[in-house]
């Protein structure tokens, strides 16, 4: 009961959050509160019982985000200028689809049970059972990820490796300010 | 006293136990949360956090980007060679009961070859990418 | 009482919904790059919660062995959400350094702007 309520404090600081995002012109502020967002996201993972993620979150969305986002705010400009009519198509658009989505999402299971599916699957009651007979490793997000699905703990370090290649790529060599042009292809 | 002096006293108090807090979230990953995704993000932290305080200049004194850009691909060629290793003991790929003699500590030594390898990428890859942005002139 | 039931139960996925759609209209709505970038990832962070709500159990703790324990949370979403979270931030970076680019040739990150500019035929 108390984790439930703890849930619903931290799920609504992050709705407040989202909308201070969304009405916000100074870019600046649109990042700090993304931070926070990311902060308040960790916060929540703890309580749904996901430590690995919830490290991973804090480090990466409230750490590495902004600091690269910041270091592209000093390098574009840091105001948003204001739209010059409210856009109608979107807005009608995002409301029909929470509409659809507030129907569909009435047939999931209530939160916190144990009976679903998703808990009583094989497979995961598989890896709770058998994770220290097989690997000897008590962390069991930590052997699904090396040992049982090794291949796409394989797969992600390439997606990071071609990532770092990607932005080798596109910002090698220093732009020189006005006076010549740009040294890379 | 300068204004950021004291920002660079505590980066200077800091930095020895966030690199270690990296090495022991590593580490541990088998017995806690953690793992390698996190280390390396820690270890870039630790980079970002000198860049910030001290300059751009001294941080790529202490960490050169060269060596950045080199642990990139190690740290893949580690996980794929774990791999190939398996390949030639006679096993599957990716398969680590054939590294050992018994197969808890098999999988132990695959495990931490892996983890390492991770380590090694996302660390190089978030240095990488700090450089490559803070280092473009307006 | 009934209806404080009902909103336990649900309000991790209304709140999802409101994250999505919250984040789907920032990326289709702003002309800002860095704003859609950052709307960007507050739609992925809220299918992030979509994922990990199903798999906690009340009175579960954390998927780590141990003898005390006996209910553990299921441990399957933790790892897909992992990957997804790092996949995550490599598309933030190249992102990011694409606007950078576009900065340099356009000089502005409005995407109205560089259209009417690329009608006008900017070089």
């Amino acid at each position: 009961m108390t984790e439930a309520l703890v849930n619903m404090v931290l799920l609504t600081l992050m709705a407040i959050v989202t909308v201070g995002v969304v009405r916000t012109r100074n870019l600046f502020g649109v990042v700090m509160l993304g931070s926070a967002y990311s902060f308040l996201m960790a916060s929540v993972m703890i309580v749904l019982d996901a430590v690995d993620v919830a490290m991973t979150e804090a480090s990466v969305g409230a750490g590495i985000s902004t600091v690269l986002m910041l270091s592209v705010l000093y390098l574009t400009k840091s105001r948003e200028t204001v739209p010059t009519h409210t856009p109608l198509i979107p807005l009608v658009l995002s409301l029909g689809m929470a509409i659809m989505l507030f129907y569909g999402v009435s047939g999931l299971p209530p939160f916190g049970a144990a009976d679903t599916m998703v808990n009583q699957s094989e497979v995961s009651t598989y890896y709770l059972q058998n994770s220290i007979r097989d690997t000897g490793v008590p962390n069991v997000v930590t052997s699904v990820l090396a040992s049982y699905r090794g291949f796409d703990t394989l797969g992600e370090t390439t997606v990071i490796f071609t990532a770092g290649v990607g932005v080798l790529m596109l910002l090698r060599g220093r732009r020189k300010r006005n006076a010549e042009p740009k040294k890379e292809a | 006293m300068r204004p950021d002096a004291i920002l660079q006293i505590m980066s200077k108090l800091l930095l020895p136990f966030i690199l270690v807090f990296a090495l022991y979230v590593q580490f541990h990953g088998d017995y806690g949360p953690g793992g390698g995704f996190q280390a390396g993000v820690i270890t870039a932290a630790a980079v970002i956090l000198y860049a910030i305080t001290f300059g751009l200049a001294p941080a790529q004194r202490a960490a050169p980007p060269w060596i950045a850009e080199l642990m990139m691909p190690t740290g893949v060629l580690i996980f794929t060679g774990v791999g190939v290793v398996s390949l030639f003991k006679g096993g599957n790929f990716l398969n680590y009961t054939v590294l050992g003699h018994d197969q808890v500590h098999a999988q132990e030594w695959g495990i931490l070859l892996v983890e390492i390898g991770v380590f090694v990428t996302v660390a190089g890859t978030m240095t990488t990418i700090f450089y490559a942005f803070a280092g473009r002139g307006r | 009482m009934a209806i404080l039931t009902e909103v336990i139960q649900h309000y991790n996925q209304w709140v999802t919904i409101f994250l999505m759609v919250a984040g789907l209209y920032i990326v289709i709505a702003r002309g800002n790059m860095i704003k859609t970038l950052v709307g960007l990832s507050l739609f992925q962070t809220s299918v992030y919660l979509l994922y990990l709500s199903p798999g906690k159990i009340l009175g579960g703790t954390p998927p780590i062995l141990d003898k005390a324990f006996s209910v553990y949370s299921n441990p399957l979403p933790h790892v897909l959400i992992l990957t997804a979270i790092v996949v995550g931030v490599a598309t933030l970076a190249l992102g990011l350094a694409l606007v950078v680019r576009i900065n340099e040739a356009y000089g502005t990150i409005e995407e109205d702007e560089i259209v009417d500019m690329d009608k006008d035929g900017h070089a």
